[in-house]
């Protein structure tokens, strides 16, 4: 049986799956990550990054968002850690 | 017929627009929103005796207060309270779009949802049950396919059917947790008590906006202090509550539980098959968004798009080209020359045709644009420099406006000053709208085309590319100094949608294409025209005195008299009168000669033919010893007769010379002079430079007028060309000088008028003194680098 961890999702790798556990981001930011539908307990997948490795693309519910690193530090997500 | 009206609204790519093309059809009417730079669409549909009016709400994921859209969307709303609001909800992306619904449910407005994109949906393995979907949400739903016009029918009697049974605007509940429903009622019972209700707003529905943190609501309601009091001890009452238990704001909390609940309805109402892992999209994008061969496929396409550019609008330019040609000459024989057809010919044709004719070229670039953004792949450029413009305090979605603006080489800074409007940080936004003028724009093209064909003749391709990249460092370059000067602060978060790549219809991209395009056109009817006649009386007032032009008028008679002595001449030539009719003649033979037309046979009848034809055959050859073992008898008049037109031009030049420097234009280009001397512009440069002002174009027409080649259009700048390559004064260093100074000296006055309406006077005072410092600052040091070194000095 894996293990299960909670990590910030920049630390995730590309193709890596796991469920959003907690939205820490505020205000601004808070608002707009929310209504893009990353809300607690949203299944989430890495789809890629761009050439400099910053914004990071990302499949959730349905469709492609991209958001860059600094905005993925506040959003912790639940992964299975490779044995 | 009775008359309604119906907003449509939607998420950003849900196909918003297309549906608002299939229902409105060619009867649409673009305007602003009162106030705002936001867009404002609608037009007007007949169905089952209704006389439709549809507004095309500005495309939101959200109902906030936090950009420009969706406050817009919202009051509109609310203050015109439609009769209804059909929201556009793509099938394939339910949840999210769903999001936006459950808001219109809140501010209870009376909904239809176009289910759209049903087609795509089922091919992605989800199957919506529209029934199940309509009755858990309480709302009609319609499936449709825009694109292919199907359900547009069935949308309308719907409307028409919710219109018929009457609806009151009611909102519907949903539990947003149990300390937020109470800090609600307590909320809604303190506005609806409040003497400063107006009953316009729901109170559940400002109640929910105070809970949100919306700083518009909560301006509305400390407009009572009593009130405003009350309510904001509530609010932070909860707030502290909810960051206490849930480490969460109440309005991330209620974002959760809208999301809760749009959860519960998709789980009943969508089915999805087990779906291949990655579909196509997805698929695609491995490949064109790749870290390593994504950058590299992305130049590729710039680069087609450029070839694509000047391949296919060549042949265009050219008979725009011709036509104004076509009427020039016209205007010239109806007109005797003179101050009326040197308006009409200089001053409104040339000025307005060297708009108009640029448009070919604008409108394919613009189509490619379209291209680029309809399949959805100018977001994954955006996607991918995001990061490289953000180091320059820009933005991803920056990029649009500066391919829009002559990014790739050929666009216009007009579109591309709007196109800024997709992005919401105001400091970003400004900061891009004060860098797209930078970029090389239609425009600039033939000065930069024609000097590069003058003094860079062996790499013409090189150096077009290298003053692409070069305007595109310029840019950034000036973002940065902009980002940590003026419009110093944080960078805004980056979280966009990569819609998934799709087939654009022709319709859309038309649509698309012409609007950009219009806007350019639109430039070329008001303020270029104005510009254009004040230019020019610039560059012809004060006329010569009568005195000096008699002077000319002697030195000109002086040499004819002189010719007409050579030996012989007076059996081809009797007078002075047959002496111009020989030039007219000789000017016509050169033109058709050069044009390889078998038209040349129509002079034939003419008496002065066989001496045109030798004079023209002299002409071509080099040296005099060749001349002279020429075989034909009028080889020594021949002779004479170049000589004489030589002498001839040189006193047209004189006086034209001396004209242009009595002019205002001419005087001001002579004033700037002390400040222009150390990047090597002389004031015929100048004088263009301020032509330049009005539109870029107007840059090489005026150089030469200034270098005395009378009236000159675009066709003849080859013959610009080899004037200044013969110049002494000139320099392949001088060029290349002129063609950075132009690149980034002042945007064009159309493009700071729309940098005005986009912003304020103050930020298009701004970019035409930061654009003048920049521009001389990097002209001087290029200048004075290359006189330095010694660099492009020879030709």
């Amino acid at each position: 049986m894996a293990r299960k961890k909670t990590i910030p999702m920049r630390q995730m790798s590309d193709n890596q799956s796991g469920v959003i556990k907690k939205v820490s981001a505020v205000g601004d930011m808070g608002r707009r990550i929310r209504e893009m539908g990353l809300v607690p307990d949203t299944p989430i997948q890495i789809q890629g990054r761009a050439p400099l490795k910053d914004p990071v693309a990302i499949k959730v519910r349905d469709f492609i968002l991209t958001l860059r690193n600094r905005e993925a530090d506040h959003i912790l997500v639940e992964v299975e850690e490779p044995d | 017929m009775k008359k309604i009206k119906i907003a449509l609204s939607g998420n950003p790519n849900s196909g918003k627009s297309t549906i608002f093309n299939a229902l409105t059809g060619a009867r649409q009417h673009i305007a602003n929103y009162p106030g705002v730079t936001v867009e404002k669409k609608s037009g007007w549909v007949s169905h089952k005796g209704y006389n439709i009016e549809v507004v095309d709400l500005p495309g939101t994921y959200s109902l906030t207060a936090y950009s420009l859209e969706e406050i817009v969307a919202r009051d509109f709303l609310i203050k015109e309270k439609p009769d209804v609001v059909v929201d556009i909800v793509d099938a394939s992306n339910l949840d999210r779009n769903l999001y936006l619904t459950v808001q219109f449910k809140e501010l209870g407005v009376p909904l239809v949802i176009a289910l759209n994109m049903v087609d795509v949906a089922s091919q992605r393995g989800i199957i919506v049950n529209k029934d199940s979907l309509s009755s858990l949400l309480g709302v009609p739903v319609v499936p449709t396919v825009a694109r292919s016009n199907q359900g547009i029918q069935d949308l309308l009697d719907k409307i028409i059917e919710v219109v018929e049974n009457g609806y009151e605007w009611r909102r519907d509940v949903i539990s947003y947790g149990r300390d937020i429903d109470q800090g609600l009622r307590a909320i809604e019972e303190i506005i609806r008590k409040s003497g400063s209700y107006d009953k316009i707003y729901s109170p559940w529905w400002l109640a929910l906006k105070c809970l949100e943190g919306d700083e518009q609501v909560r301006k509305l309601i400390r407009q009572d202090e009593e009130t405003g009091r009350q309510i904001e001890e509530i609010c932070n009452r909860i707030y502290k509550h909810t960051m206490d238990t849930l480490e969460e704001e109440p309005e991330g909390v209620i974002a959760d539980h809208r999301y809760g609940y749009i959860a519960g309805i998709t789980r009943k109402a969508v089915k999805r098959k087990i779906e291949s892992r990655l579909n196509v999209s997805d698929r695609v994008d491995r490949i064109l968004t790749n870290r390593a061969v994504g950058p590299f496929i992305m130049l590729l396409i710039l680069y087609l798009i450029y070839e694509f550019t000047f391949w296919g609008s060549e042949a265009p330019v050219g008979w725009f080209e011709a036509f104004f040609g076509w009427l020039k000459g016209l205007v010239s024989t109806i007109i005797p020359a003179g101050l009326l057809n040197s308006l009409i010919v200089s001053g409104i044709i040339d000025g307005v045709g060297g708009v108009v004719g640029f448009v070919p070229l604008i409108m394919f670039m613009f189509f490619a644009i379209a291209i680029m953004e309809d399949t959805g792949y100018m977001a994954r450029i955006a996607f991918m420099l995001d990061r490289l413009l953000r180091w320059f305090g820009l933005h991803g979605n920056s990029v649009m406006a500066l391919l829009i603006s002559g990014g790739i080489s050929g666009g216009c800074a007009v579109p591309g000053v709007m196109a800024t409007r997709t992005l919401k940080d105001p400091k970003e936004r400004i900061a891009t709208l004060l860098v797209v003028p930078f970029m090389n724009c239609g425009a600039k093209l033939p000065l930069f085309g024609m000097l590069i064909g003058a003094f860079f003749v062996r790499s013409k391709a090189n150096m077009m590319f290298v003053f692409t990249l070069l305007s595109w460092a310029f840019a950034l370059f000036a973002a940065k100094v902009i980002r940590v000067t003026v419009l110093r602060g944080p960078t805004t978060p980056f979280v966009m949608e990569l819609p998934p790549y799709r087939v654009p219809t022709l319709k859309g991209l038309l649509i698309h294409t012409w609007e950009r395009t219009w806007q350019y056109i639109k430039k070329a009817g008001t303020i270029i025209l104005v510009i254009s006649i004040i230019l020019w009386a610039m560059m012809t007032f004060p006329v010569l005195s009568k005195e000096e032009r008699r002077k000319f008028e002697e030195k000109r008679q002086e040499l004819k008299t002189g010719f007409l002595k050579v030996p012989g001449i007076r059996n081809i030539v009797k007078d002075s009168a047959g002496l111009d009719r020989l030039d007219e003649l000789f000017s016509r033979y050169v033109s058709l000669k050069e044009k390889a037309g078998p038209e040349v046979e129509k002079l034939d009848k003419s008496p002065l033919l066989p001496l045109i034809k030798e004079a023209y055959k002299v002409s071509k050859k080099s040296g005099a010893a060749e001349v002279k073992a020429g075989e034909g008898a009028f080889s020594g008049i021949a002779i004479a007769y170049l000589r004489y037109r030589e002498e001839a031009r040189k006193i047209n030049n004189l006086e034209q010379q001396q004209r242009l420097r009595r002019t205002i234009a001419g005087r001001i280009g002579q004033m700037l002079q002390k400040i222009t001397r150390p990047i090597g512009f002389d004031y015929r440069v100048n004088v263009a430079l301020l032509g330049g002002f009005a539109a870029k174009e107007v840059i090489v027409s005026t150089l030469g007028t200034a270098y005395s080649l009378g009236e000159l259009n675009p066709e003849q700048s080859e013959v610009l060309s080899s004037r200044l390559q013969k110049d002494p004064n000139w320099s392949p260093l001088l060029a290349f000088t002129l063609i950075v100074f132009s690149m980034l000296y002042v945007p064009c006055f159309a493009t700071v008028v729309m940098i005005k309406r986009e912003s304020s006077w103050k930020w298009a005072g701004f970019s035409i003194v930061f654009n003048l410092v920049a521009a001389y600052v990097i002209s001087l040091a290029v200048y004075n680098t290359g006189l330095a070194l010694g660099v492009g000095l020879a030709r």
